[in-house]
């Protein structure tokens, strides 16, 4: 699929969801810097193109598996934006009850199983939700989202391993934004890369620019369908890059201006915008869809505030059943 | 009632288990030839490959994928081989099976069995000899259960794959051959209950595990002197059952806790104080002292408790 063809509504839908999880990410950052959200917040400012074209082939009841940058994935899949800002303010109507917080948002009621701090963590634990899938027959498919951190750790090589060997319903997408933490991955990641470590064990690969939505989305499409029709694991490499920082405090100067203004160029919002212009879209109408997604993340914000705090009881909840604190 | 060893009474409760309900299964190294004890022979063939999980030696992705597993609403039973190995997947037990209820403020829950061989056995060395559950029980959202005989192998299994919390299952290698009388097609035991191995009124010991039999043995010397012991296998660690040790100390005013493991940090030193704290008894810890587990015997022998070792701290209470 080519800019050209891509359907133009499906494209202005991307246009949308991406619009929204920009606003979310520059609220999150601006309470961040208010010191009103607390702890680590990870924005994914600039991979909104992944996030989007992979979670629009996914289905409500398909699970996703998540990262420390995991906001957008949250949002793409479906997740209620109040319920989100309230758990990044803390409050028990959060979709963890305030217990989580931004690295641990998660909404079970959308298949989304949860951010996570560990990095990598999250493959084990979607190859054990792709495996609970095909043991009980179901047709639901895992997409699984790390980073090009990840790739580095145990827990990728064996999780990679266990999907192929159980020939498991799950996509891979590895979301390469350029940078470990602070540091430049290429400079620590030995051989080829991700895509050509799945290879090797097997498992399809294809790498996309992930600034492109038109192309994760194609890229997803093929996948998710093979996966369905019972072609077992696949991976994606979608290339994109942090406009921001590590976390919302991180100002990033371990890297050149010039590289960020050029990568600036190549916001995948902007790259949308460009191809909707083309294909016809008045420019008034997708500046109003960015106003409305302001909007409703304003209001999200709004109401997620005038939300209480927890009861100090929800500390003491949901630890264990044996042997519950008192 | 059948006269059954420990580790057939384990296999006979996940089989039970497995037969009474179709989400549990079981995954680890070697499975599908029974296990690297025979704790599993015979279960592939009649469960089949998928719910008797043969899987590559991963144990961060066997941990990790349990967890999975287990929040989509399967009820894995992970086998880590021995203790030892476990440590290969403690981000995926710490971070993620005992938090995930808790951070995901209950949306989902992780019922799932780790069972962790534990203990010196036929002079295995420092790396398959360890007795870690101290620093499982320290971790809140996990249970750990420590059986020490057929009867409870097989109650306290099947109540560990009924509970629905994360339950570190640790099974003392040394007493796989070790037989006893087990009701078939019982019932599960209760979690967290301790067991009186024997009364007496002179002094309390708690232990667990393996080290039973040398308490045991202690206790005979002991009352070949006219000295009562009162022992109590504690079963559980956590949540260990507070009500009958204190109640056993109070009467007694004497507490001696022996474990396996080292001493320093074990969770005797936790029952010891609780006791100290609540009643002002007397207490005495034994454990292993802080060495890794040598290989040739007279050197690993230097970390067990001995019988002499146990008869001698009870003298020093009373």
């Amino acid at each position: 699929m080519t800019r050209a063809n891509i359907d133009v509504e499906r494209l202005r839908e991307h246009f949308r969801t991406m619009a929204r999880i920009r606003a979310f990410e520059e609220a999150a950052e601006a309470g961040q810097k208010s010191g009103e959200i607390r702890g680590a917040v990870h924005l994914s400012v600039g991979q909104e193109a992944v996030a989007s074209g992979i979670c629009a082939n996914l289905r409500r009841s398909d699970y996703l598996v998540s990262t420390h940058r995991g906001h957008g994935h949250t949002i793409a899949k479906g997740a209620d934006v109040t319920a989100m800002m309230a758990e990044l303010l803390g409050k028990a109507g959060g979709t963890c009850q305030g217990k989580g917080g931004s690295m641990h948002i998660a909404d079970f009621s959308i298949g989304m199983l949860g951010a996570n701090g560990v990095v990598g963590a999250g493959i084990p634990i979607a190859a054990g939700a792709a495996h609970a899938v095909k043991l009980r027959g179901g047709s639901e498919i895992v997409a699984c989202f790390f980073g090009d951190g990840a790739v580095n750790r145990g827990p990728f090589l064996e999780g990679l391993n266990w999907a192929r060997i159980y020939d498991l319903p799950i996509l891979f997408i590895c979301e390469d934004n350029g940078f470990a933490a602070t540091t430049r991955t290429r400079s620590l990641t030995g051989g080829p890369g991700p895509a050509a470590r799945a290879e090797a064990l097997g498992i399809p690969a294809r790498i996309v620019d992930g600034n492109a939505v038109e192309e994760v989305d194609a890229a997803a499409a093929e996948r998710v369908t093979r996966i369905r029709e019972g072609g077992g694991p696949q991976f994606i490499l979608a290339q994109t890059y942090r406009l921001k920082g590590h976390t919302a405090h991180d100002p990033a100067t371990y890297r050149p201006a010039a590289e960020v203004e050029e990568k600036q160029r190549r916001d995948p919002i902007e790259l949308c915008r460009e191809t909707l212009l083309l294909r016809g879209v008045p420019a008034a109408a997708l500046a109003a869809d960015e106003a409305a997604a302001r909007v409703e993340i304003a209001a999200a914000v709004a109401a997620a505030r005038a939300q209480p705090w927890g009861d100090e009881s929800l500390a003491w909840r949901d630890v264990q059943d044996m042997g519950a604190p008192a | 009632m059948t006269l059954m060893s420990y580790l057939e009474a384990g296999k006979r409760a996940l089989a039970e288990e497995m037969r009474r309900d179709p989400a549990v299964w079981a995954l680890g190294e070697d499975l599908g030839r029974g296990g690297v004890f025979g704790q599993y022979k015979g279960l592939a063939e009649e469960f089949g490959p998928q719910r008797i999980c043969d899987t590559p030696i991963s144990e961060a992705c066997i941990m990790g994928a349990a967890v999975g597993a287990a929040l989509v609403g399967t009820r894995p039973v992970v086998e880590m081989r021995f203790s030892d190995f476990a440590l290969c997947a403690i981000d995926e037990l710490v971070n993620q099976a005992a938090k995930a209820r808790y951070m995901f403020g209950g949306q989902g829950r992780v019922p799932l069995v780790v069972r962790e061989p534990v203990g010196m056995w036929r002079s295995s060395a420092a790396q398959h000899s360890q007795s870690l559950e101290a620093w499982y029980a320290h971790i809140p959202g996990l249970v750990v259960v420590t059986p020490s005989t057929p009867a409870d192998n097989y109650g306290l299994l099947k109540a560990a794959i009924r509970c629905d919390d994360p339950v570190v299952y640790m099974e003392h290698k040394d007493l796989w051959p070790l037989e006893g009388e087990v009701e078939a097609d019982g019932e599960a035991l209760p979690l967290g209950k301790a067991r009186i191995l024997r009364q007496g009124g002179d002094l309390t010991i708690v232990a667990w595990s393996g080290v039973l039999r040398t308490v045991r043995q202690a206790a005979e010397a002991l009352a070949g002197t006219g000295v009562a012991a009162e022992v109590i296998d504690l079963r559980t660690l956590y949540p260990w059952d507070r009500e009958t040790v204190l109640a056993s100390a109070a009467r007694t005013r004497r507490l001696l806790v022996v474990h396996e493991a080292v001493a320093i940090g074990g969770f005797g030193g936790e029952i010891a104080a609780t006791a100290a704290e609540e009643l002002g008894v007397r207490v005495k810890r034994l454990g292993a002292p802080r060495l890794p587990v040598a290989y040739a015997p007279p050197l690993e022998a230097q970390c067990r408790v001995s019988e002499a070792q146990i008869v001698a701290a009870a003298r020093t209470l009373l």
